[in-house]
């Protein structure tokens, strides 16, 4: 019922039919990977993998965010010929990354027809001061977030799906739990507040009001709320979807394991039947290593990802 | 009157608002032991391989065409109208096969295709609002089914017996108009079935 609830508002078309209904079929595709996971592939082999394994939807990218962390440089959009390989291979949705910012591989990427766009911070930001204008596209954007100022701002500009950051690369759910948690209180405590203190809250987080007496009224984001940033066990994928999120990101923690498929099933499994601990068990059974993990705390703020974007 | 909804993956949170909304009672259906009291169920939209792969691997394959078959109401919508269909092209897949109807996946395109749409409809004087996300085309019929809608020339919403199959989303509209008709086919079993025989 949220693509109902959203119909019209904060879409920047002014109620207009036609806008009204883009953001209607926009919202409306994030609905239906609810309860669902979401993985990284950088080439059409794992994306095949992916789709037979249960993902709702595969994500396109040059490098999953580990191996962005380990080789540095720039992370740019992936090539054109390896998104359009992904596209021919599966029948599920494709989504894939552009850089915070940069419109034009935006709009090369809607050209190109991708399903979903991820406006994310696990690529170089091409604009440290600017988000990019969504509601310029007819392609659905999908956007990370640390808490709701965030997640509000970005809805704002026009996602129609919420991330949380987590810490991505890192095969640590410490971030993703932290913000996920942050996000769900958040809002929690704004059911709980008088209108001349939703103000005083929308100064605050820096979010527009509208949205805020909103999600006061509903105590949910208008747009569905994902999580993703250092997800990679089955556990990991229960965790989040226990403490709020509909849906979950698997990045690096599927093709940077020991056993993609296995774990790919596994995480699945865990994603969809997340409140019943024997079905993760049962998942849990066949499993061999996880990808490695890094203590984020040992990190240095210039290799953080989650602090990219505003 | 509970209707299940199968709760794999997709947008069962979205019918689940529009049940209760018409005062249904509505159960997350994970398992076959959840449809045990259902007097329905419905068929989210959602990606039908991955949902595919699930009733298979719980036995909910076999455990809703039995369902069908006692005179359980079935509504599919988008990738349960998929399920429910007896072929699937583009590409083949399995499928329940409690419709007899080809259904052609994504049948209009990419997300870039998907729109909003009104339709006349035989549920009511007013024109039917059409969601269509990645949608489907059914692109033939068998005989018996009855087409209740058309888009674009092809069949949208259609129903024979206690099985009801939509290719877009009234879960996602304010028109409570296709649940509305769903229920009564759910009631109608119930009748049926505390008839004394």
């Amino acid at each position: 019922m949220q693509a109902k609830k959203t119909n019209g508002s904060g879409n920047g078309h002014g109620g207009k039919v036609k806008g009204a209904n883009e953001w209607r079929v926009k919202v409306g595709l994030a609905e239906m990977l609810k309860g669902g996971v979401i993985m990284d592939v950088t080439n059409a082999e794992q994306a095949r993998i992916a789709e037979k394994a249960g993902a709702c939807a595969v994500m396109a990218l040059e490098r999953v965010p580990s191996d962005i962390r380990k080789e540095g440089g720039v992370a740019r959009m992936a090539a054109i010929k390896v998104i359009r390989e992904i596209m021919n291979t599966v029948t599920i949705p494709v989504m894939a990354k552009v850089r915070i910012g940069h419109f034009s591989e935006a709009e090369v990427l809607q050209a190109l027809e991708v399903d979903f766009i991820d406006e994310s911070e696990v690529l170089t930001p091409a604009d440290e001061e600017n988000h990019i204008w969504k509601h310029d596209f007819r392609v659905p954007f999908v956007c990370g977030a640390r808490n709701l100022g965030e997640a509000v701002r970005r809805i704002a500009e026009g996602a129609a799906m919420i991330r949380t950051k987590g810490e991505a690369g890192s095969g640590n759910v410490v971030e993703a739990v932290r913000h996920m948690r942050t996000i769900v209180s958040e809002m929690k405590r704004l059911t709980t507040l008088r209108d001349d203190e939703i103000m005083r809250t929308a100064k605050e987080m820096g979010a527009p009001l509208d949205l805020l007496r909103e999600i006061a009224k509903t105590g949910k984001l208008p747009v569905p709320n994902f999580s993703a940033g250092g997800i990679a066990t089955p556990a990991d994928a229960a965790l989040v979807r226990r403490l709020g999120a509909e849906a979950v990101f698997v990045g690096s923690g599927i093709f940077k394991s020991s056993d993609p498929e296995t774990r790919a099933k596994a995480i699945v499994k865990a994603t969809t039947h997340f409140e019943d601990p024997k079905a993760i068990l049962e998942a849990c059974e066949e499993l061999g290593e996880a990808m490695p993990g890094i203590d984020v705390r040992q990190l240095e703020e210039k290799e953080l990802l989650s602090t990219r974007g505003w | 009157m509970k209707i299940g909804i199968l709760a794999i993956q997709g947008d069962f949170a979205a019918h689940a608002a529009m049940l209760r909304s018409l005062g249904a009672e509505t159960a997350e259906v994970r398992r076959v032991k959840d449809l045990a009291d259902c007097d329905g169920i419905i068929l989210p939209g959602g990606e039908s391989t991955t949902q595919l792969q699930f009733l298979k691997e719980e036995g909910l394959f076999e455990a809703i065409r039995k369902f069908a078959k006692q005179g359980g109401a079935v509504f599919g919508t988008c990738a349960g109208a998929i399920l429910l269909a007896a072929r699937v092209k583009n590409p083949e897949q399995d499928s329940l096969g409690l419709l007899d109807m080809t259904v052609l996946r994504n049948g209009y395109g990419r997300q870039l295709a998907s729109d909003v749409f009104f339709e006349v409809s035989k549920l009511k004087k007013e024109p039917l609002e059409m969601v269509f996300i990645r949608g489907p085309i059914i692109e033939e019929v068998g005989k018996g089914i009855e087409v209740l809608a058309l888009h674009e020339g092809k069949p949208a919403l259609v129903e024979k017996g206690n099985i009801l199959a939509a290719t877009f989303h009234p879960e996602l509209t304010d028109d409570g108009s296709v649940h509305e008709h769903f229920l009564k086919l759910a009631g109608s079993h119930v009748a049926a079935a505390s008839q004394p025989r």
